[in-house]
């Protein structure tokens, strides 16, 4: 009831990254790639726990691994891995007040300093270098 | 004499722009009766000049007087007029048609807002929230009691802080927030912006009171620098740049 009082978007208002730029869609990124990272650091320590079923469980469950969609999997992995941690390096500098611009009497039309073309690079990058890794993954995981 | 008829003419010679047409959809919803948001579409003429809170008006003039607007100053100074223009929060009287680049307009009343009426928005959170952080000089003493005459600044000191001293509070920032969206207890963008703008002032001596207002789980920490709040921002003031800073000063960065 109080959501609708107040008018809020709701999840689907946070994760749409389609009205404020470049800076929104890393926004939805890093917080999929967090969910995504957490989901598989569950799945992690549950396989490695299989170990204490002996050697024959903890195979049975590597060969997933192996699979196909174990692969295009452990790719996605790599690539919220890499993302993750790039953004999260920019997040933190900008957190900290570092590259968000020095506070000064504001010109039309008013750009905002804080929205500069360092965090544009760094988030491009993020998602080049998760790309590539991703694709570096694959290939290496298809071409055994 | 000659000079007057001579602007006159100059006047009467330039061309007219040839009016054009704009499909504006207003939203309506009154929370006391009505159970979901309709839609009212209305043919406006315009031209290069008319702002979006113009062709309400001739709405509100001409169709239906009964469509709920807050307005005022109509030069982005009082900050009445936030609203929803095509998805994104604007001010209505600082929009131009012609920059919308659209020939159906849609407005509605912001996000993270309750609704009166329409378009109009109860404000009471955005005061109370901006209340919260104590947005006035913290001292104890006075321009009016001490024996200096006022406490002087440099312009280095003043530029510190002037730009968040522009802030209307029109809420644009917070119905862009995507922590908003979802958390009705956080403080907001405006709030914390407004936090900086005092901290930031070399004549403020409530500093530690200040961030320890904001230092808390629906405070400054739930600000994740998505940075939406400064692109919606009508008066230059950044607030994502303001909260990070701010933070900067619980971290240990900046003293």
């Amino acid at each position: 009831m109080e959501h609708r009082d107040e008018n809020k978007e709701g999840i689907g208002g946070m994760i749409n990254p389609r009205r404020y730029g470049i800076e929104r869609v890393a926004y939805l990124l890093m917080r999929l790639s967090g969910l995504g990272l957490l989901a598989y650091f569950i799945g992690h320590i549950y396989e490695t726990s299989l170990i204490l079923k002996g050697e024959v469980g903890w195979s049975e469950f590597l060969e997933l691994t192996q699979t196909t969609e174990g692969h295009v999997l452990l790719a996605i992995v790599i690539a919220m891995c890499v993302f993750h941690t790039v953004n999260g390096i920019r997040v933190m500098l900008g957190e900290g007040g570092v590259g968000v611009g020095k506070p000064a009497r504001p010109d039309y039309p008013y750009i905002p300093a804080s929205q500069n073309v360092k965090h544009k690079i760094g988030i491009y990058s993020a998602i080049v270098l998760a790309a590539i890794a991703m694709l570096y993954g694959l290939g290496v995981m298809f071409g055994e | 004499m000659a000079q007057v008829s001579s602007i006159a003419e100059e006047q009467a010679s330039t061309p007219l722009s040839p009016s054009k047409s704009v499909t504006l959809r207003i939203a309506r919803f009154n929370p006391e009766h009505d159970s979901e948001r309709k839609f009212m579409e209305f043919t406006i003429p315009y031209k290069k000049w008319t702002t979006v809170l113009d062709i309400i008006l001739e709405v509100k003039k001409y169709f239906d007087h009964s469509v709920a607007v807050r307005y005022s100053c109509r030069q982005a100074t009082c900050g009445s007029c936030g609203m929803k223009i095509n998805g994104k929060p604007m001010l209505a009287c600082f929009t131009k048609i012609t920059e919308l680049d659209s020939d159906v307009i849609t407005v509605e009343p912001m996000n993270n807002f309750p609704i009166i009426r329409d378009l109009a928005v109860r404000f009471e959170r955005l005061f109370e929230s901006h209340h919260k952080i104590k947005p006035y000089l913290i001292r104890d003493d006075s321009e009016i009691t001490s024996n200096e005459k006022e406490f002087l600044q440099s312009p280095k000191e003043v530029e510190q802080y002037i730009q968040f001293a522009n802030c209307i509070k029109c809420g644009l920032c917070n119905s862009a927030c995507p922590t908003m969206a979802t958390d009705s207890s956080f403080v907001g963008p405006q709030a914390l912006a407004q936090a900086y703008r005092y901290v930031a002032d070399s004549r403020d001596k409530g500093k530690n009171s200040r961030l320890k207002i904001i230092d808390e789980s629906h405070g400054i920490w739930r600000c994740h620098f998505a940075g939406s709040c400064s692109q919606v921002c009508p008066k230059g003031v950044d607030p994502a740049m303001g909260i990070q800073l701010l933070r900067g000063y619980l971290l240990g960065f900046r003293s």
